[in-house]
This record gives structure tokens, C-alpha cells and sequence, in this order.
């Protein structure tokens, strides 16, 4: 016989089994009694966000971070639609958060009663599972499977929403261990004959590359990736979501490819005759044109959703299965036939020495201004001052790229970024949830003019719990990576992205009791940059860079991925 | 690629939200149902549902992908890639039936082996069960008569069980 208590009650004790330390969230009277539990469960430690949209994004930043499920609980109607872009989110990016809302009384569903949303029907195609709790016998199980749901197979954000009488409702609280689903078994042990015929390609191979994606960081695998392209000589590249997946610093690392991507990237991945794809998905920013993009190539695929295979690309081998165990399994083959390493490396000898023309060739370069800050030194700086060792969280646009491109990330779980929805306002509130979950290390959040803004009420939120988060606004004066599609394809015609009238950001971090600084010139840059870095309080860096600046290379959407345009 | 029809049988937990699941999932991702048909199972706790959809292998190849990602989805089972299977459509037709084509329309359905369901003074409802193009000749045969309403099931399929095992 389980304990009998309250639904409210139910949702803390399965917290806790879940071993969740830390919620975001935003209170209502749909949710009232489950935050009066809160209130008698100090244990468990919730953060009060300033927009449930900051919930959503801080819970997704913790998990992201720390590989753990991250929590928001918010009420019903606005407060749950207000979490709408936040679960899009990550679903898109495949994050594990659990999304608890409140909802009107059972009996009122339907009604359009005050504050009632259908949030499971608005939610469907954004949550990898959703749940609308009618009875209070079924909340254990839900809660577990919401939890199990979101962590295994492809991870993905999963809702319960939660009527008012069954938070008040008792019931009996058997909580189950394990719980087995038996409509959803993901596949992780992949099959060894695939696995064999991977291996046979890539023996033949002569000029391989590895591209890895965000599966590789949700599933641990980077040592494994490191291992497999050291022991086979492979030049590896990431997409957006894979980077951290293998060290940027490395000799065999040839960045990012796709939109922004590197010019040695594109034209390696446009050239190889195989490519072993793992734990990406194809996504038209890192394709280009289809049909262009790695034309020669036999792809092997591993990827644990089956749905991403064959979807936008057409695959060779497909290997379906856990990023981490298909690794394995290639590794203990590779083993067991056992060619010595001097083969790999003797193989792909000429397939380096071309790869090496295209990096020398053109390599990342911008063009250094006396009188501008140029973005890209700021976040070359920054990556020598840390040395790779932060926690790097964006907002989206240019930004975004230049950080994807300079800052060379060296370990997985360390850039936090919206890569599939691209949400502005995302990097501020999870870059909360990243220091939440991370309490001694640096976490940054290298944001836009205009992007910070959609979240910045969530400075009263950092202050709060006294987190020592920095704000790095790359400060162009525009929405500029709209702007750069103006400049580039519509002949200048600037509609809608100069950002006028811009608030002064450093007495915006003073307002909040924050540290705020403004440079302008480049040899402010190094100093200033150690001065915050060395602050134990939230500090907010404007810095106002060269209006102009563009982010490149950069493949024109819908064309080739080697019709790049370098400067 | 060329386009085929495809019919899918597909099991999912019998809970409020499969249904919309699987229709949404039509829709957000721009696949084509041309039919679907829904009812209980032998399991109570399983709804069967028949999906008649279309387009190029690859699509097909996605759809049937993407049903299985849904958590709520128990099987998917494309009935026409397994070949041997039987497919049933009904349709119900109420059709004009004034004294002097009453004896035709009867002797059609006589032919037919179709049902008269429902007879009002001026109409019949005729009840008629087949595959696809069985309800097509009979739907062209009563047109003439003047066909007042169609009702149509939307096919079900099942595979035949293998004859020498
Ligand atoms: C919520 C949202 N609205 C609109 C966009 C479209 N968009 C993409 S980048 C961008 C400009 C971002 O401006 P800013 O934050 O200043 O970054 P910058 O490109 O200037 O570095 C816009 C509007 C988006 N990605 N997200
Ligand atoms: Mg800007």
C-alpha cells in the first residue's frame, strides 16, 4: 500500500524519486496547492522566473548543462501558453524537460472557464508526449512515465497538465520503480550487420569524413567519437548541436559545417566518398541544396529516432540505435579486425594533405578595424581567457554563428544554443537554468541587442539567486543577421531591423543590482573581458561592435553547400 | 518516384488524445489521408484504425516512421507492402425511388447482392459492402436513379492468414 496524500503532494514526492533538486516556475491559482507543497518541501528548491517563457528556457538550460531532466511549473491558461515557445524549444533540439501545468477543475474543461487553455492540444506537435491527468489514481504513473519519456530514446519535452481538483484530490501514492511502456520501446542496441557494413565502408574509404551531431551530446558518446576518429585518422565536423561533441581545438576538427560552417568543412563534406553521420539529422542549414550536398559520398547514418533516417537524405547504411553503443560497437570491431594505425593513417594521407589546402586556403578570417570592435576578436579573446572551460550560452543570430565559429568548444554539454527553433531570448533564462545546475562554473551568455531583450526580465530572476552569470551583448545596433540577408539578397533595403531606440544596458544591469560595463574601442576588450570574468556578481558587457559586420562564410539558403561566400 | 496508395493498420492505446496524435501529425507534416477508419479492438484498452494514405516510397517510408515515434502508437503494419490482404469498404446511398424505377433499383440490388435498408414512400437506403471498386460500379449503376446521399465507411483491411503454412 502506497502513502495516501494530495495530487499537489504526489508531484513533490515525484520530484524527489526523480532526484530533482531544482524547479522553475511561475505560480497561479491553477497551480496554487501544488506551490503550497512547495512551500512545505524546502528540499526541493523552486526558482521564481519573471515570464514562464524563462521557466521553460532555464529548465531546458539545466538539462542541456547537466544531462539531467529539467522541471517548470506554471498555472494554467496564460502561464502555460506562455511555455509554448519555450517546449518548441526543445523539441526541436531534442532536451529532456518536463513541463507541469495547472489547469482549470476537471468539471470545468471545455467550459472556457477563467484561465482555462487546451494546453495538451495546443502542445501535440511540440512535446514528444503530453498527458491531461483526469483521475487522480492515474498521477504516479504519469508522473513516471512523463520523466521516463522525456530522458530516454530521443529526448524531448513532455507535458502534464493537471486539473485543480486533482491536485486536491487523495489518492494512493505507488510510485513504480521501473515502469515498462508497451507502445514505446526505442531501440538502443543497434544491429551488428549494419555495423559490419559501416565498417567495410569506411576500410574502403578514401576520403572519409565524420560528422557528428547533437545525439552525440545527449547520448555521452564524445569519447567515443574521439577515440573512433584518432584510431581511424578521420577529419571530423559538427553541426551546431554537436559542438563540444569533439575537442575544436583538435588537429582533425575542421569546425562546423552548413550555413556558416567553415570553408574546409563544406568543401570536405562536398568531396568525401564516405560519411559517417552520427546523431545528426540533416537539417537544410547544414545540407544546403539536397541533392548537392555530399554527392559522392556512401552515407552511414546512426541516429536512435528511425524517423530522422532517410528523411531528408538518402542513406547507405542506416544504423538505428544509441549514438554512444553503435560507437562502441564500430570500436570493438575495428579492434577486433585490427589493422594497425599506421593503415588509417597512411589511407587518408592525400584526403588530409587536400583538406589542408582548403583550410590554408581559406581559413575563419575578418578583417581587423582600428576603429570598431570586430565580434570576432571579442570571441577569440574570450575563448583564450577561458581556455574553453565555460559554459557558453546564446541567443540567435549573428551572435550566435560568430560564437559557433570562434570559440572552439573543447567538451560537450558547453554551448548552450537554440539550433533547431533558433529562438531569441532562449540564451539568457538557460543560461540561469546552466548556472543553476553548474553552480561553480563561469556560464555566459553571449547575446545580441536585440535578442537579450526578449528575456531580460530575468535579470531580477539571476539576482535573485545571486548567479553569477555574464552577459556579453554583442552590440550592433540591429537585428543583425536580418540585416545581413537585407544586405546580401534584398540590395540593402534595411525594412524593420535597425534597432532605433536601444536602452542603455549598463544602467539596466545597475537598475537590478548588477554590474554593468560599455567599451568601445578594441583594446578595452582583453581588460575588460578579464574584470568581469573575474567578478563573483552578474555583470552585463556592452559592447558596441562594427554595425556592419557580417558573418561569414556563409551558404546562401536553398544553394550549394560549396557556392559560399567568404567575405 | 510514383505515387501508390498505401493502407496501413495501425494499433494505439486506446486514450483521449491518440487520435488527434495521429491527425495532427497528417497535417502538421503535410501527408494526404484519403480515408480513416477507428473502432475498438478485442482489447479494450487498444483502438484499431485503418489509414488509407498516399504518395513515393520514401513518404510512405516517413509516415509509417512517424506513426511509430508516437508514443501512443502500439503497431503499424503497412498492409498493402505485405501483399495478401482483404479490404472492405460500406456505403450507405439513399436514392430516389419513384414507381417507375423502384423495380429497377430492385432488380439491381438483387444482381448486387445489396441490402435495402431503410424504404420511405419516394426513397430506399441501399446498404452495399466491397472493396473500392465494387462501391464505385454500384455507386455509377444507381446514379441515373438520382442519388440523394452517400455515406461511406472509409476502407478496412486485414491480412489473410497464410493458406498452406
Ligand atoms: C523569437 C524570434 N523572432 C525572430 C527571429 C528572427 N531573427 C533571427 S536572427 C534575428 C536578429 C537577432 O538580432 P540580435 O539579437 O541583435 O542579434 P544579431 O544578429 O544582431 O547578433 C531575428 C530577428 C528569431 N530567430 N526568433
Ligand atoms: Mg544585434
Amino acid at each position: 500500500m502506497g502513502q495516501i496524500m494530495t495530487g499537489a503532494r504526489m508531484v513533490i514526492e515525484a520530484l524527489k524519486k526523480e532526484g530533482v533538486e531544482i524547479v522553475f516556475g511561475y505560480p497561479g491559482g491553477a497551480i496554487i496547492d501544488v506551490y503550497d507543497e512547495l512551500y512545505k518541501n524546502p528540499e526541493i528548491h523552486h526558482v521564481l522566473v519573471r515570464h514562464e517563457q524563462g521557466a521553460a528556457h532555464a529548465a531546458d538550460g539545466y538539462a542541456r548543462s547537466t544531462g539531467k531532466v529539467g522541471v517548470a511549473i506554471v498555472t494554467s491558461g496564460p502561464g502555460a501558453t506562455n511555455t509554448v515557445t519555450g517546449i518548441a524549444t526543445a523539441y526541436m533540439d531534442s532536451i529532456p524537460i518536463v513541463v507541469i501545468t495547472g489547469q482549470v477543475p476537471t468539471k470545468l474543461i471545455g467550459n472556457d472557464a477563467f484561465q482555462e487553455v487546451d494546453i495538451t492540444g495546443i502542445t501535440r506537435p511540440i512535446t514528444k508526449h503530453n498527458f491531461l491527468v483526469k483521475r487522480i489514481e492515474d498521477l504516479p504513473r504519469i508522473l513516471k512515465a512523463a520523466f521516463y519519456i522525456a530522458r530516454t530514446g530521443r529526448p524531448g519535452p513532455v507535458l502534464v497538465d493537471l486539473p485543480k481538483d486533482v491536485q486536491q484530490a487523495k489518492g494512493e501514492f505507488n510510485y513504480l520503480e521501473e515502469i515498462h511502456l508497451r507502445s514505446y520501446n526505442p531501440t538502443y542496441e543497434p544491429h551488428l550487420k549494419q555495423i559490419e557494413k559501416a565498417y567495410l565502408l569506411l576500410e574502403k574509404a578514401e576520403r572519409p569524413v565524420f560528422l557528428i551531431g547533437g545525439g552525440v551530446i545527449s547520448s555521452d558518446a564524445a569519447p567515443e567519437v574521439r577515440e573512433l576518429a584518432e584510431k581511424l585518422n578521420l577529419p571530423v565536423t559538427m553541426t551546431l548541436m554537436g559542438l563540444g561533441g569533439f575537442p575544436g581545438d583538435h588537429e582533425q576538427s575542421l569546425g562546423m559545417l552548413g550555413m556558416h560552417g567553415t570553408y574546409y568543412a563544406n568543401m570536405a563534406v562536398a568531396h568525401c566518398d564516405v560519411l559517417l553521420a552520427v546523431g545528426a539529422r540533416f537539417d537544410d542549414r547544414v545540407t544546403g541544396k539536397v541533392d548537392a550536398f555530399a554527392p559522392n559520398a556512401k552515407i552511414i547514418h546512426i541516429d536512435i529516432d528511425p524517423s530522422s533516417i532517410q528523411k531528408n537524405v538518402k542513406v547507405d547504411v542506416p544504423i538505428v540505435g544509441d549514438c554512444k553503443r553503435a560507437l562502441t560497437r564500430l570500436l570493438e570491431m575495428i579492434k577486433e579486425v585490427g589493422k594497425p594505425k599506421k593503415y588509417w593513417k597512411e589511407r587518408f594521407k592525400e584526403w588530409w594533405e587536400q583538406i589542408d589546402i582548403w583550410r590554408r586556403r581559406y581559413p575563419l578570417s575578418y578583417k581587423e578595424d582600428p576603429n570598431y570592435i570586430k565580434p570576432q576578436y571579442v570571441i577569440e579573446k574570450l575563448y583564450e581567457l577561458t581556455k574553453g572551460e565555460a559554459i557558453i550560452c546564446t541567443e540567435v543570430g549573428q551572435n550566435q554563428m560568430w560564437t559557433a565559429q570562434y570559440y572552439k568548444f573543447k567538451y560537450p554539454r558547453t554551448l548552450i544554443t537554440s539550433g533547431g527553433l533558433g529562438t531569441m531570448g532562449f540564451g539568457f533564462p538557460a543560461s540561469i537554468g546552466a548556472q543553476m545546475g553548474n553552480p561553480g562554473k563561469l556560464v555566459i551568455d553571449i547575446a545580441g541587442d536585440g535578442s537579450i531583450q526578449m528575456n531580460i526580465q530575468e535579470l531580477a530572476t539571476a539576482m535573485d539567486q545571486k548567479l553569477p552569470i555574464k552577459i556579453i551583448i554583442l552590440n550592433n545596433g540591429y537585428l543583425g543577421m536580418v540585416r545581413q540577408w537585407q544586405e546580401l539578397f534584398y540590395e540593402k533595403r534595411y525594412s524593420a531591423v535597425k534597432l532605433t531606440t536601444l536602452p542603455d544596458f549598463v544602467k539596466i544591469a545597475e537598475a537590478y543590482g548588477a554590474v554593468g560595463m560599455r567599451i568601445t574601442k578594441p583594446q578595452e576588450v582583453e581588460p575588460t573581458l578579464k574584470k568581469i570574468l573575474n567578478m563573483d556578481k552578474l555583470a552585463i558587457l556592452d559592447v558596441i561592435i562594427a554595425p556592419e559586420e557580417g558573418v561569414f562564410p556563409m551558404v546562401p539558403a536553398g544553394k550549394a553547400t560549396t557556392e559560399m561566400i567568404l567575405v | 518516384m510514383a505515387e501508390r496508395k498505401c493502407t496501413l493498420s495501425v494499433l494505439v492505446e486506446n486514450t483521449p488524445g491518440a487520435l488527434a496524435r495521429i491527425a495532427g501529425l497528417f497535417s502538421g507534416r503535410g501527408f494526404n489521408i484519403d480515408s480513416l477508419c477507428v473502432a475498438e479492438t478485442l482489447d479494450p484498452t487498444l483502438s484499431h484504425l485503418t489509414l488509407v494514405t498516399r504518395g513515393d516510397d520514401q513518404i510512405i517510408e516517413q509516415i509509417i516512421k512517424q506513426l511509430r515515434r508516437l508514443i501512443d502508437v502500439y503497431k503499424v503494419v503497412d498492409v498493402t507492402e505485405e501483399g495478401d490482404f482483404v479490404e472492405r469498404e460500406m456505403a450507405l446511398i439513399k436514392v430516389r425511388a419513384e414507381k417507375e424505377n423502384r423495380e429497377e433499383i430492385y432488380r439491381l440490388c438483387e444482381i448486387f447482392r445489396l441490402k435495402i435498408v431503410d424504404v420511405s414512400p419516394r426513397t430506399y437506403i441501399i446498404e452495399v459492402t466491397g472493396d473500392k471498386e465494387k462501391l464505385e460500379a454500384v455507386i455509377e449503376l444507381l446514379r441515373p436513379m438520382g442519388i440523394k446521399e452517400i455515406v461511406r465507411t472509409g476502407l478496412i483491411a486485414m491480412k489473410r492468414e497464410k493458406k498452406n503454412p
